[in-house]
């Protein structure tokens, strides 16, 4: 297909301390017990995307992430590993990368994203329009819907979120104008031009940029060049090229235009252009187009250079979240066993919970719906467990409860603990009768007896 | 009159078994208010003008009546007495089951007016349909009036719908076709409910801005640029009300429908309902009135076409367009062209040729004349090898032989263009000399015209011009050449250039280079604005208002200084200058502080900028400024932080903007005091501020360093 995919994997976050470490950087974080890159590694295999390129923040992260890739995804996918410095933003990971980038198009995902939207798909969308750049987006996700008022503490806005304020042309097929950030709390400016161009903007409060764009190379290259400023694609790389579309004598100018159209033209100019419209699915041609030709009768060498900026907006059924806070990560395990199981593809269990393979629970130990449980892990007498994950190798002593929680990987647990909305992450041995409500514990934390609530416990860093 | 038919109406109600079942009502503004036909407009009234030889107001009766209206209140205004007698003569006011009722008013100045005293007369009790008397429609009202009731009945906020149309995108279309501005219209794609409206270049930014708020409380909004105000509303009776207790909406859309838009208090909402296939246009200017004769006379507008609406003068519909009356003498060599219209009893000479144009009643046409793109109202003569082409000609004009009009000229009433002479491009000329004060009101098109002619105010003509147009005792006038009778009217201060932009004549190419170049240019800012965006965004994350605020700084400085200047130049009363710099002050939201400074500033700058040779001349202009307008500048020093910004202010116009200062620092500073500005106090904190700061940083406290001391012995002498 000729598209080269970059996945930011990250490394670091503050948002989901104590969770991450250095020994558990985020493409790692397990999530309903596999590493969260996972899920987007799993789909582009799906859409036979696999010329791919990890760029993982920090050398020690990147090696972690390569040996799990290399252990994982032995078959198909062809995978390198980019360790990028931390702090310098997704556009200058990209612009660390930028000489690894040899396709024609360049398809960006955030490694943090769990969707089944297909990434093919956008890709498709992407050539099919010719496009500068296409974003992905979907709908605001409903954050925190079940009574869990969990993990965190983290006060948010109840109101349903906003995140983006996004423009669309009438038929939704191109991006107009987008807002992120501070941008959507305050008055949103329109451009004109824009508006005279296409006629009519939808505005929509109501999607979500998701982070997966696919760019033309030769214009991704040209702005993380010239912009040398632009920190985030989200914030600064996508703004710009939609807010440029019309006038983009910025970009596409100097070699890569040459280049470009050197390549295509040279073969048929007119069948180039004729294709694209088959291609765009259109018997008129795009705005775009019309407001190019505007000029043409004037003076034709004065036309004006545009690019398009599409948008590919998934259908509101699909599931698509970022972890990127730990309200965001109870609700992505939450999900996962439940409604959307169907990320998990290789499952395939006739209960509605996900039990490993040989389980030893005790006696009247009951597992409910939308639980998992990792294997090997062991229960002792009179266990309650709902809407819970259970790592691998856990030792759980008997009358414990667990609800609405996550426990990682080789987690003891003493008898008669009380576990609530909290998350566990591995190693962490719990003594009898700990309570924990709404907290978390870091790795390798030692919890004794006691009440927490609300608390955060981990190890100090070294 | 309006009593009676209520109660007729109220009979209605009780017959008919339908609960509150009212006679539809319209309100017809017979007055537009404004003075786009001008000069015709000086003479009559701008619903009575000829369209495709009806009146205007016909149009807008006739649609009125086949849409279900029953009771019209027909709002006369300028030219009342006209508006009214025609409605007479023409029976409009006599049809059995259509009352129209005149409102008659000869103070209202707009819109806004004439509600209120519509409201006043208590005539309407339901809904209502307000309309212009210049609209041409043939839309059907029961599909828009029936979403209106029941989103009433669901909302008693919603209280108007207004009617939009499809329109193509870009200026440049709606420049040519109807010569208005763009229109940005938001609309929820949902409700239909209208959220934004910005006409007119009154924000000339390249930019929309939408609040927040609306983006938060709708999902999805639709933001049109496609759309046209068809000035069609339909209107719940609190619309009146609302006229009438905000005095001042004097317009319907730039301050009714906006006052709605942003006043989230009552809580009103406006709708919009979109035709699709009917036609409804307003002819607001001479482009429009061209554009929608074209759309007449091509049927769009039908069954409102000129051989159904006059049957009685029996207009024939010919092939290609042509309509001919009856008795049309027209020499065998004469050629009329497709799209044509001729009134009845007008005679063509031989070899003319007409094309594309409407012909009145009652006029002669001369041979070898070549008539082009015109309207020519009723008992017009047109002498021999006269050219028009894209003109309009009133009633009774006399062309003599030979003479040429070019593109966009307006004829008004009675005008005698001379032998040979050419008018040149989009003159206007009428009897009336142009009224010399352009205090953008219109005061004389309301100005009491009670006799029906023209009678036009003796002092105005110099006894030049008689209202007897066979009278040419007075001898020519030199500006239409040999016979003519006429001023050519200046073209207005501000609009010149702008002509084109409204006239009858089709926008020359460069003109429409120069829309695609204002764009281009509007939009050159915005990519800079763009740039500036992106700036602005990546220094959001540490002070997020203060770039907001910081912007309005500069802006609020240039008002001051415009103002400041304003004042200046037109010696305006200290004391109405501070009323303005409080006003913008206000308006900004700016700390007085801020405001003391930018005042001083602009002192500043105006010392600076008048004449002066050497530093001991500017220290006098400085002087000068200061002595004239110390008290604008006081009335904002409240309190000592003030009168140190103002030093600050100072330092910092010494630094940057005008260096000529520096050396004088001390010596102003002094003045400043001496003129009890500045107290010392607060010059003595200053000099204590400063004392800390770097060597750089003092060098004017250096230089008033003497001027300081001797105020801190002047203390110490009087603790003393």
């Amino acid at each position: 297909m000729d598209f080269q995919v970059v996945v930011l994997a990250g490394g670091n976050s503050k948002n989901l301390t104590p969770l991450i470490s250095k020994d558990v950087p985020k493409p790692l974080l397990s999530v309903a017990n596999r590493p969260l890159l996972y899920y987007v590694l799993h789909q582009l295999r799906q859409s036979n995307l696999k010329d791919l390129i990890v760029v993982v923040e920090g050398e020690d992260a990147a090696l972690h992430v390569g040996s799990w890739i290399s252990k994982t995804f032995v078959d198909g996918l062809h995978v390198e590993i980019a360790a990028v410095p931390e702090d310098i933003g997704t556009a200058g990971a990209l612009r660390a990368i930028s000489h690894h980038l040899t396709a024609k198009d360049i398809l960006v995902v955030s490694g943090d994203l769990v969707s089944d939207v297909p990434p093919g798909a956008v890709a498709a969308t992407h050539r099919r329009h010719d496009a500068a750049v296409t974003a992905m987006l979907c709908s605001v996700p409903v954050s925190g819907s079940l009574e869990s008022g969990s993990s965190g503490g983290k006060d948010k806005t109840k109101k349903p979120g906003r995140y983006n304020i996004i423009g669309l042309d009438p038929c939704k097929q191109f991006l107009l104008h987008i807002a992120t950030g501070s941008e959507i709390e305050k008055d949103s400016r329109l451009q004109k031009h824009i508006l005279h161009a296409v006629g009519q903007m939808e505005i929509r409060s109501d999607l979500m940029d998701a982070h997966m764009y696919a760019f033309k190379r030769t214009v991704l290259q040209e702005v993380l060049d010239q912009k040398d400023t632009f920190r985030s694609l989200k914030q600064d790389v996508v703004p710009y090229l939609v807010r440029s579309q019309l006038k983009s004598e910025a970009l596409l100018n100097g070699i890569s235009q040459a280049e470009e159209n050197g390549n295509e033209k040279l073969s048929s100019p007119n069948n180039q252009v004729l294709d694209s419209k088959i291609l765009a699915n259109a018997s008129t041609p795009s705005f775009h187009e019309l407001y190019s030709m505007e000029m043409e009768p004037d003076d034709s060498a004065q036309t004006r250079k545009t690019h398009k900026c599409c948008a590919y907006i998934a259908s509101s059924s699909s599931y698509c979240v970022r972890l990127n806070s730990i309200q965001a990560f109870m609700d992505i395990n939450r999900d996962v066993t439940g409604d959307a199981d169907h990320l998990l593809s290789d499952t395939s269990s006739d209960c509605d919970n996900i039990i490993g393979p040989s389980p030893k629970l005790g006696s009247k130990t009951t597992v409910g719906p939308h639980c998992m449980l990792g294997e090997g892990s062991e229960m002792g007498d009179k266990c309650q467990v709902k809407r819970s994950v259970i790592g691998r190798h856990c030792r759980i002593g008997s009358h414990v409860k667990i609800v609405n929680s996550v426990v990682m990987n080789h987690v003891t647990i003493g008898d008669g603990c009380i576990i609530q909305g909290s998350v566990v992450c591995s190693n962490v041995q719990l003594q009898e009768r700990v309570v924990l409500k709404d907290c978390l514990v870091g790795a390798g934390f030692v919890v004794t007896m006691g009440e927490y609530k609300g608390e955060s416990l981990a190890r100090k860093e070294k | 009159m309006g009593a009676q038919k209520k109660g007729a109406t109220a009979r209605v109600a009780e017959d008919s078994e339908v609960v509150a079942r009212h006679s539809l009502q319209a309100i017809l503004l017979a007055d537009s208010f404004t003075t786009k036909f001008r000069p015709i407009t000086l003479e009559r009234p701008r619903v009575l003008l000829p369209l495709v030889n009806i009146p205007m107001i016909d149009y807008t009766l006739a649609w009125l009546e086949s849409a279900g209206v029953e009771e019209v209140f027909v709002f006369c205004c300028a030219h009342s007495k006209q508006v009214i007698d025609y409605l007479g003569s023409s029976g409009w006011s006599s049809k059995p089951k259509f009352s129209v009722t005149t409102i008659e008013a000869n103070d209202s100045i707009s819109a806004g007016d004439a509600l209120r005293l519509i409201y006043e007369r208590q005539v309407i009790d339901g809904d209502f349909v307000l309309i212009s008397g210049d609209t041409v429609s043939n839309m059907l009202l029961t599909q828009a009036l029936e979403e209106h009731k029941e989103r009433r009945k669901r909302d008693a906020n919603a209280i108007m719908t207004m009617v939009v149309q499809h329109s193509k995108p870009s200026p440049i279309t709606q420049q040519s076709r109807l010569g208005t501005d763009e229109l940005f219209m938001a609309i929820n794609p949902d409700t239909k409910q209208l959220l934004y409206y910005e006409d007119k270049a009154e924000y000339s930014k390249g930019f929309i801005s939408l609040d927040k708020t609306l983006i938060a409380d709708n999902p999805s909004i639709v933001l049109h640029n496609d759309k046209q105000d068809c000035y069609i509303d339909i209107c719940s009776e609190e619309v009146l009300s609302l006229f009438t207790d905000n005095f001042d909406y004097q317009h319907l859309r730039r301050h009714f429908v906006k006052g709605l838009l942003l006043d989230d208090i009552l809580g009103y909402k406006i709708f919009t309902h979109e035709i699709h296939s009917s036609y409804a246009a307003r002819i607001d200017n001479f482009r429009s009135y061209d554009t929608i004769s074209k759309d007449i006379i091509q049927r769009w507008t039908y069954p409102f076409v000129p051989d159904i609406l006059c049957g009685s003068s029996a207009i024939k519909l010919e092939r290609q367009g042509i309509y001919r009356a009856s008795e049309v003498t027209q020499s065998r060599s004469a050629q009329v062209g497709s799209f044509t219209v001729i009134g009845q009893g007008t005679k063509i000479g031989n070899n003319t040729k007409i094309s594309h144009s409407v012909i009145g009643e009652g006029c002669s046409i001369g041979s070898n004349v070549t008539i082009e793109g015109s309207y020519i109202w009723n008992d017009v003569t047109i002498e021999d090898g006269c050219k028009l082409s894209h003109a309009i000609v009133c009633d009774g004009v006399k062309m003599k032989l030979g003479a040429v009009l070019e593109p966009g000229v307006v004829l008004s009433v009675k005008v005698v263009v001379g032998e040979q002479f050419v008018v040149p491009a989009y003159s206007m000329v009428s009897l009336i000399q142009q009224p010399t004060q352009q205090d953008s009101d219109e005061e004389l098109e309301y100005a009491e015209n009670s006799s029906g002619t023209v009678e036009i105010p003796s002092d105005k003509l110099n006894g030049e011009i008689a209202s007897d147009l066979s009278d040419t005792r007075y001898g020519p006038t030199p500006e239409l050449g040999t016979g003519g009778v006429g001023y050519i009217w200046s073209i207005f201060e501000g609009a010149h250039d702008e002509e084109w932009r409204h006239s009858v004549a089709p926008i020359p190419t460069d003109k429409v280079a120069k829309i695609m170049l204002d764009k281009d240019e509007d939009e050159e800012l915005l990519t800079q604005d763009g740039n500036a965006l992106v700036e602005e965004l990546k220094s959001d994350s540490e002070d997020d208002d203060n770039e907001g605020s910081r912007d309005d700084y500069a802006s609020f400085e240039k008002e001051v200084e415009a103002t400041f200047l304003r004042a200046v130049h037109e010696n305006v009363k200290v004391d109405h200058a501070v009323l303005e710099m409080n006003g913008l002050r206000l308006s900004y939201n700016i700390a007085a502080v801020d405001c003391a400074g930018a005042i001083f500033y602009s002192m500043m700058k105006l010392a600076v900028e008048s004449l002066h040779s050497s530093a001991s001349e500017l220290q006098r202009n400085a002087m000068e400024v200061i002595t004239t307008w110390q008290k604008l500048l006081k009335s904002f020093l409240h309190d000592i932080d003030e009168e140190i910004e103002v030093i600050l202010k100072f330092e910092e116009i010494c630094l940057e903007s005008a260096k000529e200062f520096s050396p004088l620092f001390s010596q102003i500073l002094h003045l400043l005091y001496d003129k009890e500005i500045l107290q010392e106090d607060a010059i003595l904190r200053w000099a204590d501020e400063k004392e800390g700061a770097d060597e750089s940083d003092k060098m004017f406290l250096k230089r008033s360093e003497k001027f300081i001391q001797w105020l801190r012995e002047a203390e110490e002498e009087e603790e003393d």
